[in-house]
């Protein structure tokens, strides 16, 4: 009896530790929306949404409100059971990936030792969600869309996981704790230096991976109007809405944890905390709503080159040049590992 | 060991449970009046012709096939770099024969034009 009522205590524990992360996602996803449309709004000297509350502070909610009393439409040739579980299939991804991130030293959900691996797969998995969403629709816009976002997504996934395999030779550990750790000391410690090519390349694939602009042919407004979610409404469509706000804040997270030391102070002056990571996290979504704002679409044909022609052999390259470094023990690659 | 992916089950269950009941809320919460015209699929306004599951670029295949390998190549680089450091030169080789061999084949992919999207 008292082991059943320690497992209960477990999982109730577990339960609300998840929720400790979730709800303030949710709201950061909320609040992303508000921020791009202000940020984007300066960049173009407009005010951006100033209506609902102070300054515009209540949009989202009015837009989440908005969406959830709106019909759900499911169109009479689509496969309805896929056609509603492919917004769960690509929400539920951008969340779980959450479970490994660490936050500061010890604040981390599940420190597990193959947390870089779970990442990477759950990452991928996103792709389902698409593709499904698009077949299911039985609409040639949607159909489209998905093909697109899909062979996009896969093209920079391997641009990506090539990344991680440069940043797993130098910190040792698929820990994603330890990868932070293996970045202690100063800002030039940090892996963004000695893997710049590896942390371009990372970041701008998590730009095309979250299918933003300038790599957002999948939804491209004014050939496909929205691609793979054209036929979506009300509440299904805000699921892939929340799924891909997620998303970004997911890349803008594992590329500080991975390239910019996570939660480590920059200077050595001010103490490690897990400010540092917040605010890593909110430049790197300055920078998807800069991209935004600053670059035209990218023709498909461009994606699909950057992808598989540059960022591709340039990462192999560089795996091979890392490599050599680490077993001629040539600093900083060697020091990094050995640290 | 295992116990510490628990707390990833549990994310991934609420995660998924968030999503049914968002899409349930959705639809108790807003209205359903369906009509033909709604429910067909959008085609900026004009009747919809001919099947939407048509013949496709068989470049997207062509992606796939090349993202499967890429792929495995990537998980079968993961282990090989967390123990670099351990296992020496005769693993590095070992590991240059085999990304040796894949870039052959990426090369002939180039050259034969799987990569090229006019």
């Amino acid at each position: 009896m008292a082991a059943f009522f320690d497992s209960l205590l477990l999982v109730i524990v577990t339960v609300l530790k998840v929720l400790l992360i979730m709800i303030p996602l949710l709201l950061s996803v909320a609040y992303l929306t508000y921020a791009e449309r202000k940020v984007i709004g300066a960049m173009q000297v407009r005010n951006g949404p100033n209506r609902v509350g102070w300054k515009g502070l209540l949009q989202p909610i009015a837009d989440v409100l908005k969406l959830l009393t709106k019909e759900i439409i499911v169109p009479t040739n689509s496969h309805r059971f896929l056609f509603l579980i492919a917004p769960i299939l690509s929400l539920a991804p951008a969340f779980a990936a959450w479970a490994v991130i660490p936050f500061n030293d010890t604040a981390v959900l599940a420190d597990v030792n193959a947390g870089l691996l779970y990442v990477l797969a759950l990452t991928s998995l996103g792709v389902y969600g698409v593709i499904v969403a698009g077949w299911a629709s039985n609409s040639k816009y949607a159909f489209l869309g998905a093909m697109r976002s899909a062979a996009q997504i896969v093209a920079y996934e391997i641009a990506m996981g090539f990344a991680l395999v440069g940043v797993l030779m130098v910190s040792g550990s698929l820990n994603l704790g330890d990868i932070v750790r293996a970045q202690e000391g100063s800002i030039f410690h940090w892996f963004w230096l000695p893997l710049l090519p590896l942390f371009l390349v990372y970041f701008i694939s998590g730009v095309a991976e979250t299918n933003r602009a300038p790599f957002d042919v999948a939804e491209g407004e004014s050939e496909i109007v929205a691609g793979f979610h054209v036929d979506y409404s009300g509440m299904a469509f805000a699921l892939f809405f929340l799924a891909e706000y997620a998303n970004m804040i997911m890349i803008a997270a594992l590329t500080s944890v991975l390239f910019l030391g996570g939660w480590l102070s920059p200077v050595s002056f001010l103490p490690d905390s897990m400010i540092w990571f917040f605010l890593k996290v909110a430049l790197m979504l300055f920078f998807f709503l800069w991209f935004r704002a600053t670059f035209p679409r990218y023709r498909y044909d461009q994606i699909m080159r950057l992808g598989w022609k540059i960022f591709i052999p340039v990462t192999i390259v560089w795996i091979v040049v890392e490599a050599v470094a680490i077993l001629l023990e040539i600093e900083p690659w060697f020091a990094l590992r050995a640290a | 060991m295992l116990a510490n992916y628990f707390p990833v089950l549990v994310f991934i269950v609420i995660a998924l449970v968030f999503g049914v009941v968002l899409l349930t809320l959705g639809s108790v919460i807003g209205p359903t009046a369906p009509n033909t015209e709604k429910n067909s699929p959008y085609e900026c306004g004009f009747e919809a012709f001919e099947d939407s599951r048509m013949k496709f670029d068989v470049r997207y295949y062509l992606v796939a096939i090349l993202f499967i390998i890429f792929d495995l190549e990537i998980a079968f680089l993961f282990p090989w770099a967390v123990v670099l450091d351990q296992i020496g030169v005769e693993a590095f080789a070992a590991m240059g024969v085999f990304l040796g061999i894949l870039v052959i084949g990426f090369i002939y992919e180039w050259k034969k034009g799987a990569l090229e999207w006019e």
